[in-house]
């Protein structure tokens, strides 16, 4: 009983003092106004609108599963940001800083974290797409949230691959040549694809090894060095900013079509 | 013992399984009586059973436990499950649909609640979970990592990721300006396109099969059989030369399968006109070439006279049109494997000149 009295005590001071109040305008949420505020109030929360649908709060209805993929893509962005203080995209270093990780740094999950989330995010977000199928919520009015949604998902799979090259082993080099060699027989821009070998100037063909998709692609006529950098780069920097934009837009738009969907 | 085994491996050969697995998956959907708890034990009884018994098997083991292959039966029983749960609600949905009654979303989405507490604990909770299930799947298993990189030294079979070995299979069928390019766009293409095709104003909102029953039909046929089925065909049952080989066998490096494929000009000119190839590449493939403008051409507007004549009054000629043709392609897909099964066709259009085959 005492005990209890003074750890409210204690609650309501620490609240009190001028450091808390100054990181958490409104104080503990337990009026609906500050409820509000409180949501209102923070940079992440507020993406949420203030109050939501009951069905949409359901794990029954969204499986939680769009809201899974966000946050493995916040647990991949952070493993990741750990990884790359030890790994150098080289062909001379790559492997080697693969066994260092394996090896040598304490606590060492960070690549396991990183590949079976990415497994995971792979997974979630067919998962999610399913769901939002089978509740007919890509329906008017979030044809284009779906859209958007597409366009991640397409985004998360080139996440993965560009990922994949870069443990630089044999399962990583060769997964990679046979998804590159795809895009050798681009029809009128892979050299072996239809239609390339007619696209000539005076006899000499302008779509080559050395200058089709697929050495755009990879910096390169095979998965070298220029590969790995170019991915590296792919998979680091550029789709995530992409993904975590579009993330945004997304989150964004289910608001403003409504709110997550339910029967009008 | 080896007598199941052999019926199994049998069954899970590429023509089998795939047409298993299609008539299982429609029928299933119509089949009601699966769609209820009693029937999800049962479903999830069999696949468990059936994981149990496989691992008993050492060639199974090998392959079912290689560490990049643990997250594909992961999500083996994933998609199962969440398959087996929205066709759960859409069936509790239906029967209150049926009575007049509306479903059983609807009862809260009149309610709002506050963000916080409700959807914000709802969350954090999901997240310690999340986090709680990555991090002992990462102390329990490691990552893989194979021998250094070796240009030289090609791996077989080599693999691309496993999220796109679907696609990989479809080289068996396809070349790769088609398995690799047209496809995969299609795909997106596709998807992007079913909000504006999708005219059916109802189940909005709610899970319901009665409402929208040849759309999720033909959403799950792609996703289901087209998309995890042959990820599982390329996964588990294709080894060494990329040659099929059943669950139970043994992934022996020098199985050899015979290939004597033909093209639909050879069967047009050598086999039915017994006469040469002509030489001229227009003549040689003008019977494929009319196959394909025939099916991509024809076909959609003798359809919308006939069998999709109410689909075409309802939906109008842009979105008729642009359905129509990406429902034919994704028909497509299992057409051509039946026509290699069946006939050992190659290619419908065989114009090496342009290398343009399709
Ligand atoms: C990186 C990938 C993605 C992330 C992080 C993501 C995240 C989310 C989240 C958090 C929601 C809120 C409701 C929920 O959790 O289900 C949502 C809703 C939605 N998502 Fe996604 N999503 C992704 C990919 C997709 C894909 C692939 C599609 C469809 C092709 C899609 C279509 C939608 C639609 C239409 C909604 C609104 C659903 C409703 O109102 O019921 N999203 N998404």
């Amino acid at each position: 009983m005492n005990l209890e009295k003074s750890w409210r005590r204690l609650q309501q001071q620490v609240v009190e003092t001028q450091v808390w109040k100054s990181i958490f305008r409104v104080g503990i949420p337990n009026t609906n106004r500050k409820r509000v505020l409180a949501v209102l109030g923070n940079v992440v929360l507020h993406l949420h609108p203030v109050k939501t649908r009951k069905s949409g709060v359901k794990m029954r209805y969204t499986w939680c599963a769009g809201g899974m993929t966000f946050f493995l893509f916040l647990v991949l962005t952070f493993t990741g940001l750990l990884l790359m203080f030890y790994y150098r995209p080289t062909i001379e270093y790559a492997y080697g800083d693969m066994l260092d990780l394996r090896e040598q740094v304490p606590f060492g999950i960070m690549r396991e974290m990183h590949r079976w989330g990415a497994h995971a995010m792979v997974i979630t977000v067919w998962i999610h797409m399913f769901r939002v199928f089978m509740t007919g919520s890509y329906k008017p009015p979030r044809e284009f949230n779906w859209n958007v949604g597409v366009v991640l998902l397409v985004l998360t799979l080139l996440l993965s691959f560009t990922g994949y090259l870069l443990p630089w082993d044999q399962l990583a080099i060769w997964a990679i040549t046979v998804g590159s060699n795809m895009a050798r027989a681009t029809p009128l821009a892979g050299y072996e694809g239809p239609f390339a070998a007619q696209i000539a100037f005076n006899g000499v063909n302008l779509v080559t090894a050395g200058s089709d998709a697929r050495f755009g692609l990879l910096g390169g006529r095979i998965v070298g060095a220029n590969a790995l950098l170019r991915f590296y780069v792919l998979h680091c920097v550029f789709i995530p900013l992409i993904a975590a934009f579009l993330m945004a837009v997304h989150f964004w738009r289910v608001r403003k079509d409504g709110g997550i969907s339910g029967p009008l | 013992m080896t007598a199941i085994k052999d019926i199994i491996n049998w069954l899970a050969s590429p023509a089998i399984a795939v047409t298993l697995s299609m008539v299982g998956l429609v029928g299933a959907m119509f089949c009601k009586p699966l769609w209820t708890k009693k029937g999800g034990i049962l479903l999830f009884a069999t696949l468990i059973g059936g994981f149990a018994f496989s691992f008993t098997d050492p060639n199974f083991r090998i392959v079912a436990s290689m560490p990049d292959n643990v997250p594909i039966l992961g999500m083996l029983f994933l998609v199962g499950f969440f398959f087996w749960y929205a066709m759960y609600q859409a069936h509790l949905n239906d029967a209150r649909l049926a009575k007049g009654l509306p479903p059983l979303e609807k009862e809260d989405s009149d309610k709002k609640v506050f963000t916080w507490p409700d959807l914000v604990y709802v969350e954090l909770i999901s997240l310690i979970v999340c986090s709680i299930v990555m991090i002992l799947w990462s102390i329990v298993l490691k990552a893989p990592l194979e021998e250094p990189a070796n240009p030289g030294a090609a791996p077989n079979p080599a693999k691309a990721p496993w999220y796109f070995l679907g696609l990989q299979e479809l080289l068996v069928y396809f070349d790769p300006w088609m398995a690799g390019v047209v496809l995969p766009t299609l795909i997106i293409v596709g998807l992007m396109a079913i909000p504006y095709i999708d005219t059916n104003p109802r189940g909005n909102g709610y899970f319901s099969f009665r409402e929208r029953k040849w759309e999720i039909v033909m959403f799950c046929f792609g996703f289901i059989i087209l998309w995890v089925v042959l990820i599982i065909l390329g996964t588990f049952l294709r080894g060494p030369n990329w040659n099929f080989f059943g669950p139970y066998e043994y992934w022996d490096p020098n199985k050899l399968v015979p290939l004597n494929n033909v093209s639909v000009s050879e069967i047009f000119w050598v086999k039915w006109l017994k006469t040469a190839l002509p030489a001229f590449w227009l003549k040689r493939e003008l019977p494929g070439i009319l196959l394909v403008l025939f099916y991509m051409g024809a076909l959609p507007g003798l359809l919308s006279k006939t069998l999709f004549k109410r689909f075409y009054e309802k939906m109008g000629t842009v979105r008729y049109v642009v359905g129509v043709n990406l429902f034919l392609i994704m028909l497509a897909v299992p057409i051509k494997m039946y026509l290699r099964w069946i006939f050992n066709l190659k290619y419908i259009v065989n114009i090496q000149e342009f290398s343009f085959n399709i």
